[in-house]
């Protein structure tokens, strides 16, 4: 795998298909669905539980306001994911162009997977530190491997990002 | 004009007789209000609030960086420090003021995902 800046966008070249349908289950990780602590780390609480008329008027008008913005940046990139329907050899790699224009709604949804994933397996602060840990035995591996391949992925745009302002 | 601003004392002559003859009334049983009365002094009307992040192992340290700089403004040094002391602290206080424009900034780093709360100063 490749990445690099082409003009007005960022380039994921050589993806091979692993790595590809990692990418394509970003916006379904995004969702918190039927995991209550994706869903509260979504969408934590925005003060100590004694003010609780801040929290409910939280929950009513922010909360849905923060869902819109979520879901808004998971369509953005749910968009940019269709080039990854690779049409030609089933097992081909394949490139990925991100424009620049979306790299915020990448570095949005990209968080929120990683950290809907994180808080349904409750990865302790060592796994997530254990960046070497291999191999994949199981779907809990493959989750952690999935939140530092996103993170990886953050921390290229972040870059391309810093040296474009 | 003056004969409809008489035509308006006479007829809220006649509301304000309605009105006293319903209370007067002996039957009317009506249930008294209660006043709930919270008194404040205008120092604690006027306590600041503090906008609170808290420390989280997913988001990525130069991420929570940028999001300093692009919700408060603050330049790079200012945004790395704040961020480093939620990692080593647990906590970083990034502002303090009124609770409504607090309560914007909290709802704009939860639109960044980071852990934010608001809380009182004192």
């Amino acid at each position: 795998m490749e990445i690099c800046r082409q003009d007005q966008a960022l380039e994921i070249r050589e993806l091979d298909p692993f790595l590809a349908e990692l990418l394509r289950q970003v916006p379904e990780s995004a969702q918190p669905k039927d995991s209550p602590a994706a869903e509260e780390r979504l969408f934590s609480a925005p003060a100590a539980p004694e003010e609780k008329d801040l929290c409910a008027e939280w929950k009513v008008y922010v909360v849905p306001e923060l869902r819109r913005l979520f879901q808004s940046a998971t369509e953005t990139i749910r968009q940019d994911l269709e080039q990854l329907q690779c049409t030609g050899k089933p097992f081909a790699n394949c490139t990925l162009r991100i424009p620049l224009a979306h790299t915020d709604a990448w570095l949005n949804a990209l968080n929120q997977a990683r950290l809907a994933i994180a808080a349904t397996y409750q990865f302790s602060d060592h796994e997530l530190c254990d960046h070497y840990r291999s191999p994949l035995g199981s779907r809990r591996d493959l989750s952690l491997f999935q939140v530092n391949f996103y993170g990886f992925l953050q921390e290229f745009i972040l870059r391309e990002m810093e040296g474009n302002s | 004009m003056l004969a409809f601003c008489m035509g308006w004392l006479r007829w809220k002559e006649e509301a304000k007789f309605a009105t006293t003859m319903v209370i007067d009334f002996p039957d009317a049983a009506l249930e008294a209000p209660t006043i709930e009365k919270k008194e404040a002094t205008s120092q604690e009307i006027e306590i600041p609030w503090n906008v609170v992040v808290h420390n989280d192992p997913v988001n990525l340290m130069s991420y929570v960086t940028m999001v300093f700089q692009r919700v408060f403004g603050y330049p790079r040094e200012r945004a790395e420090k704040h961020m480093l002391e939620v990692h080593r602290n647990g906590r970083s206080i990034l502002w303090s003021g009124v609770r409504e424009r607090g309560e914007l900034y909290v709802q704009q780093l939860h639109g960044y995902l980071l852990l934010a709360t608001i809380e009182k100063t004192v």
